[in-house]
């Protein structure tokens, strides 16, 4: 474990400090995927037609490879932090939107026309009624999403070092120190999961009307 | 200069287009490491996919081994494989195989559970035996669902090929990490077009072999 | 044969679905298995064909314990047909109906062949063939399935709620086309179904399941509605046992009176010989009846078409049942059922009390076979 802990000073943060950077760089964008995810979903299963396209094109986008994308936006937003979360935000938003509209459309439409004959307008009806039933299916779409951006993330690195723990990959090539490649991944996988189970555990907060028992989405 | 002067500079070079480091050389290596990576993926996810489904066990199992697979970050992975293996293809294929399972694995489950049970339990009590149920029932009704899993892995290869060539691998990568170690970034662009270029070819492949292989029977239905 | 020997199921949580079955199942004849839910119907039904294994018993076929041959064997001797058919989507039609022959081995003509004759057996247009399960109807969905199930020429034909999914009009189009297919090919048929009209349709015997799976009764269905076993029998068999008895009776031995059918141009002699009751069924020229006419609207040699009153849903003696005839009668505007031959021309009328009598009749007669036999 010699070295395992010993960040160079040239990455300007400690052990936790890049941990709490990655958290930063991989999450926020999730999290602002999300935001736009909701109104286009909710668009989405308001407007049928809608989905084809919207699909395609996020297939599309889903498609860029992190990498040329970073590249791509080099001439506009720089070498920074923002040209990693940018492209991390449109793959999550990619991974999202399905999501959201398979959970919402899972609603059973007995339940969606008891909702409307109750006098609720759409507005209420998608917030106080199909996304409250479609938290897990959301919540599936959000572990793929946070998992794989903070796998993401260490690509940065070949971006100026903006790949927070993978920055730790090109320093363990520069000084010689394989331990910092091994600290890089095993500190990603073990975040990840962590997120993931997190994840799991806010799922069933918010879903106490949901059987425990084994649930396989 | 911006983006589309760069890339146009960059195709119009006649250079580019011969040799060792010249685009086709590049886009076939490329292509190769994909199909490769793919290709073994498939051979391990599908069958463990498509038989877990069929007998609906261990489909937790399946997700845990899948989530914990995401987990590990494909390029540190790749970073640190090389680091241990040295320069070959091996240390390559682990990570990009790693990464293409999952989806696959995962994908094919679901899509088999997702078949309809009625047709299955005629088959049954039809007489048919239980592999060719698997593969003439429930195969041909899951595979919008497989492909669709096949796709998301075979892109996200094609994505982390690119990463190859910072562990002095071939690829259209290796424009993009040259480009940027050099600062040229005629390469830059130009390698990063290409990339694009060929991820959307493989949604191209699939939204054609989708219309091929899927019966008419099940793209309606569905 | 089939003999079902003293069969239990019971599932590791404890529930026993089918509990202590014994029933023999009579070649060439559908058997019908009723009840209600978790009666065992479908369980048992299950067990014929293995798709689910009895925990006790054993069930016999032509004599053979049925677990002594391979099970897809045994399978491939049976037809299987469920409820929402489990057509394959991906397969056309032909390919659907072609499946158990191809499985046994025949070359890819010869089963389409003999899909595209099994199409027309069951009621389906050929040009049907190629189109893929979407884009039929329930209906046909259903006809496929069935189609299906007779590729390879079982002997056997298991059916389980095969027209529970689709409207009342269409079920009753298909339980005729099974009648119809029946008398043609003579399967033995168990067939389950939770709704005790269409077993008494189409049951040569029926046998009445009673939750916990135990058989509560096993008979014909006249039987069934003139004697049930106990009273969940009864009440399972709801209202109206008695007139839905008489569908059994036929109303062949009816006396038809001639007397008052007169035709649309009578004079009034004939118009007074038709007999003390006052209402007259006119006719036309054919013999065939317009309506009832009322005693005050006939007058001779003008009797008013537009006046006569409508004379019902008519019989025809012999074919139709007791239950039909009386049905007529009672919706008749003058107390009497109109009895027509094949082309529609009224034969004869009988009243009310006269199709009474023949009930009280038939009913006497059966009690007296039943005396005999014991």
């Amino acid at each position: 474990m010699n070295g395992f802990f010993d960040i160079p000073s040239d990455l300007q943060y400690g052990y936790f400090g890049l941990i709490g950077l990655h958290l930063r760089e991989a999450l926020l964008p999730v999290l602002a995927g999300l935001l736009v995810a909701l109104p286009v979903a909710q668009l989405c299963v308001r407007f049928r037609w809608l989905y084809a396209p919207v699909f395609g094109v996020t297939t599309v986008l889903y498609a860029v490879p992190s990498l040329a994308f970073f590249v791509l936006l080099i001439d506009y937003t720089g070498m920074t932090e923002t040209t990693v979360m940018i492209p991390l935000a449109v793959y999550s938003l990619v991974v999202l939107v399905p999501a959201i509209v398979d959970g919402v459309r899972s609603v059973p439409p007995e339940t969606l026309a008891a909702a409307t004959a109750m006098g609720l307008g759409p507005v209420r009806r998608y917030l106080q009624v199909q996304l409250p039933i479609a938290v897990p299916a959301i919540i599936a779409g959000l572990r793929v999403a946070a998992v794989s951006s903070i796998s993401l993330v260490s690509i940065g690195m070949l971006i100026g070092n903006q790949g927070a723990l993978g920055n730790l990959l090109n320093d363990a090539q520069i000084y010689h120190r394989p331990p910092l490649a091994v600290n890089s991944v095993l500190t990603t996988a073990v975040l990840g999961i962590l997120v993931d189970a997190a994840l799991v555990l806010v799922r069933a907060l918010l879903t106490p009307w949901m059987p425990r028992k084994g649930v396989t989405r | 200069m911006n983006v589309f002067d760069f890339a146009h500079a960059f195709f119009g070079d006649g250079a580019h287009w011969h040799g060792q480091d010249g685009i086709p050389t590049r886009f076939g290596e490329h292509i190769l490491y994909s199909l490769e990576a793919v290709g073994i993926a498939a051979a391990i996810g599908l069958p463990v996919g498509l038989v877990t489904g069929h007998h609906g066990r261990g489909g937790n199992a399946l997700a845990s081994i899948a989530t914990a697979a995401r987990a590990l970050p494909t390029f540190g992975l790749l970073v640190l494989m090389f680091t241990w293996l040295g320069f070959g293809l091996l240390p390559v294929m682990i990570p990009l195989v790693a990464l293409a399972v999952p989806p696959i694995l995962v994908t094919s489950y679901e899509a088999v559970r997702s078949v309809d049970p009625p047709p299955v339990d005629a088959a049954r009590g039809m007489g048919m035996p239980e592999a060719r149920i698997l593969l003439q029932v429930e195969l041909p009704v899951a595979l919008p669902l497989i492909l669709s899993g096949l796709r998301t892995a075979a892109i996200q290869v094609v994505s982390t090929a690119t990463i190859a060539a910072y562990v002095s691998f071939g690829g259209l990568g290796r424009y993009i990490i040259d480009g940027l170690a050099q600062r040229d970034y005629e390469k830059v662009v130009g390698g990063a077009t290409l990339v694009v270029g060929m991820a959307l070819a493989t949604l191209g492949v699939f939204w054609a072999v989708s219309r091929i292989a899927v019966s008419p029977g099940v793209r309606r239905s569905g | 044969m089939i003999r079902i020997d003293a069969v239990t199921k019971r599932y590791p949580d404890g529930t026993v679905a089918v509990d202590r079955l014994s029933l023999d199942i009579p070649d060439r004849a559908i058997t019908v298995l009723v009840g209600p839910s978790g009666c065992g119907k479908t369980t048992t039904l299950r067990m014929i064909n293995r798709m689910v294994e009895p925990t006790e018993g054993s069930i016999l076929l032509d004599g053979q314990d049925i677990r002594r041959q391979p099970v897809n064997t045994l399978r491939r001797s049976m037809g299987y047909v469920i409820q929402n058919a489990g057509l394959f989507q991906h397969r056309t039609i032909v390919d659907n109906i072609a499946t158990v022959p191809r499985l046994l081995g025949w070359g890819k003509q010869k089963a389409r062949a003999r899909a595209a004759e099994l199409m027309e057996r069951v009621g389906l247009d050929t040009s049907l063939a190629k189109r893929y399960p979407y884009q039929l109807s329930g209906g046909q969905q259903q006809r496929v399935g069935v189609a299906r199930a007779l590729a390879a020429d079982p002997p056997v034909l298991l059916m389980d709620e095969p027209f529970s999914a689709v409207d009342p009009v269409v079920r009753k189009g298909l339980q005729d086309e099974l009648l119809r297919i029946q008398n043609e090919l003579g399967k033995t048929i168990v067939f389950v179904t939770h709704d005790i009209d269409e077993a008494i349709k189409l049951g040569t015997t029926v046998a009445v399941l009673r939750t916990g799976g135990r058989l509560a009764q096993f008979a014909p269905p006249a039987e069934l509605l003139s004697a049930p076993a106990d009273p969940f029998v009864e009440d399972f068999l709801g209202a109206d046992r008695g007139i839905r008895r008489l569908s059994f009776f036929s109303s062949a031995g009816l006396e038809l009176q001639s007397g008052p059918v007169v035709p649309l141009d009578a004079d009034a002699e004939r118009l007074a010989s038709g007999g003390p009751a006052p209402y007259r069924l006119v006719t036309d020229a054919d013999g065939r009846p317009l309506g009832w006419g009322a005693p005050d609207e006939l007058t001779a040699g003008r009797i008013d078409r537009d006046r006569l009153l409508p004379y019902g849903r008519p019989f025809l003696p012999g074919t139709d049942s007791l239950r039909t005839a009386l049905d007529g009668a009672v919706l008749s505007p003058s107390g009497w059922a109109v009895a027509v031959d094949g082309e529609g021309r009224a034969v004869g009328v009988v009243s009310q009390q006269a199709i009474g009598e023949a009930i009280r009749a038939a009913h006497t007669e059966d009690r007296q076979d039943a005396k005999a036999v014991r």
